[in-house]
């Protein structure tokens, strides 16, 4: 989970000690469509999937992004 | 995943033309504040584009690009047996442009011609066309025209679109060559994002009125009308960083050729932010990854001959090369390919 936060307030430019597991990320002012592309990105990049939009969209704080990433980590052939 | 292959045909020449009219976006658009162009610049990558003078078609860059190819290779225009032109902003909504584009390059009468409604994967959807007919015995020489006058078809005052478009024509000259490699092709649609990257109106779903030009003000501040093109960009994101690594991967495997033995991979010029993370995600050397982008913009499916054209001019005229060409877009649709490159002559890219 350390690492999965480090590794989003790299990608949103927020620091770190502002950054909690049950934040709601779309109420940060650095949040915006760029900032979803960048997400998506680097999850892709560095845990290898690809968070379907609609997927995307139930997930509502840092902890459930981080969740959802453990369980589907590996689907993609 | 509908897999193409052909055999002893092959790219023999390559032209690409754009207006001479550079569009500066950090400048040039009234419509939005420096800070915010230059915010949008720095994703999308693209500081310029051409853009065509009112007046001038795609086939009009087409046109120039294919004078120039038959000029060059001197090659007999009666010898050319199929003509394809493949755009998304043709002349008329009839008659087909590829029509009149066989009459105005003073091709024969018994030169068959047809236009193909495509964009982004227009290019490689194109050569496959292109490939397959060419192998028919009786085909001499095919000409593939890929032209588009995008920045037309999206609204200056769309954040998504009014930076990213540029003007451009190829063309293509396919033929048997006996003795080049094989070509694979993998060609998949997806016709359910169908409202992903779309002009509304102006076809018979929703025929053009006084409502389909009327500006409209959207969430995010863009204004366009139906008659100007939309795209859900963070949609064609996902499908694209999901299904072109997928693609490429079952091409690999389909050929069994792995990536260190292809020389260049040309992807269509979509945007920065996306084509740098398919470089990553798909782990190549980006020294052989030519881009265009800053330069011209998204040119749809001109942007991968543009690319060869203007990047690969000196690394490939008269050089045998491997090359890997994916292209993915509006439809959605996409096709990758693997095709051999055997001293084949590239012309220099020509500004009209």
């Amino acid at each position: 989970m350390k690492e999965f936060l480090e590794l989003m307030a790299e990608t949103l430019e927020r620091d770190l000690s502002d950054l909690n597991p049950e934040d709601e990320f779309r109420a940060y002012e650095e949040w915006d469509s760029l900032a979803y592309l960048s997400v998506i990105s680097i999850i892709d990049e560095e845990y290898g999937l690809v968070i379907p939009r609609e997927e995307f969209g139930k997930l509502k704080t840092l902890a459930e992004v981080y969740d959802y990433v453990q369980q589907h980590q590996g689907e993609e052939e | 995943m509908a897999y193409f292959s052909h055999r002893g045909v092959g790219i023999r020449a390559l032209a690409a033309a754009v207006p001479q009219q550079v569009f500066t976006n950090l400048t040039d658009n009234p419509h939005f504040a420096r800070e915010d162009a230059e915010a949008i610049v720095e994703k999308t990558g693209v500081y310029e584009r051409r853009v065509a003078p009112e007046g001038m078609c795609a086939s009009d860059l087409c046109f120039a690009a294919a004078q120039q190819l038959i000029e060059e290779t001197g090659i007999d225009r009666s010898e050319i047996d199929l003509l394809i032109f493949i755009s998304q902003t043709p002349d008329y909504r009839m008659p087909a442009t590829s029509i009149i584009l066989q009459h105005r390059l003073g091709l024969p009468r018994s030169c068959a011609a047809f236009d193909v409604n495509l964009g982004c994967s227009g290019f490689v959807v194109g050569l496959n066309l292109a490939f397959s007919m060419a192998g028919q015995q009786a085909i001499r020489k095919v000409l593939l025209l890929n032209g588009e006058t995008r920045t037309r078809a999206y609204s200056q005052k769309d954040r998504k679109t009014g930076f990213l478009f540029g003007d451009a024509g190829s063309a293509c000259l396919v033929e048997k060559l006996p003795g080049t490699a094989d070509s694979h092709f993998l060609i998949d649609s997806d016709g359910e994002k169908n409202d992903y990257i779309k002009i509304k109106s102006g076809g018979y779903r929703y025929p053009s009125s006084c409502e389909s030009v009327q500006e409209k003000v959207y969430e995010d501040g863009s204004v366009r009308t139906d008659e100007q093109g939309y795209m859900d960009g963070n949609g064609v994101f996902e499908f694209v960083i999901t299904e072109v690594p997928r693609q490429i991967k079952n091409l690999y495997k389909r050929t069994e050729i792995s990536k260190e033995e292809i020389d260049f991979f040309v992807f269509h010029q979509a945007n920065k932010f996306m084509n740098e993370h398919l470089i990553k995600k798909m782990k190549l050397d980006p020294e052989r990854v030519p881009f265009c982008l800053d330069r011209y913009g998204n040119t749809s499916s001109v942007s991968i001959p543009l690319t060869i054209v203007s990047e690969l001019h000196a690394s490939l005229t008269g050089m045998d090369k491997r090359m890997l060409i994916s292209g993915f877009g509006v439809g959605l649709s996409l096709g990758s390919a693997i095709v051999d490159m055997n001293q084949v002559q590239i012309c220099k890219l020509l500004e009209i």
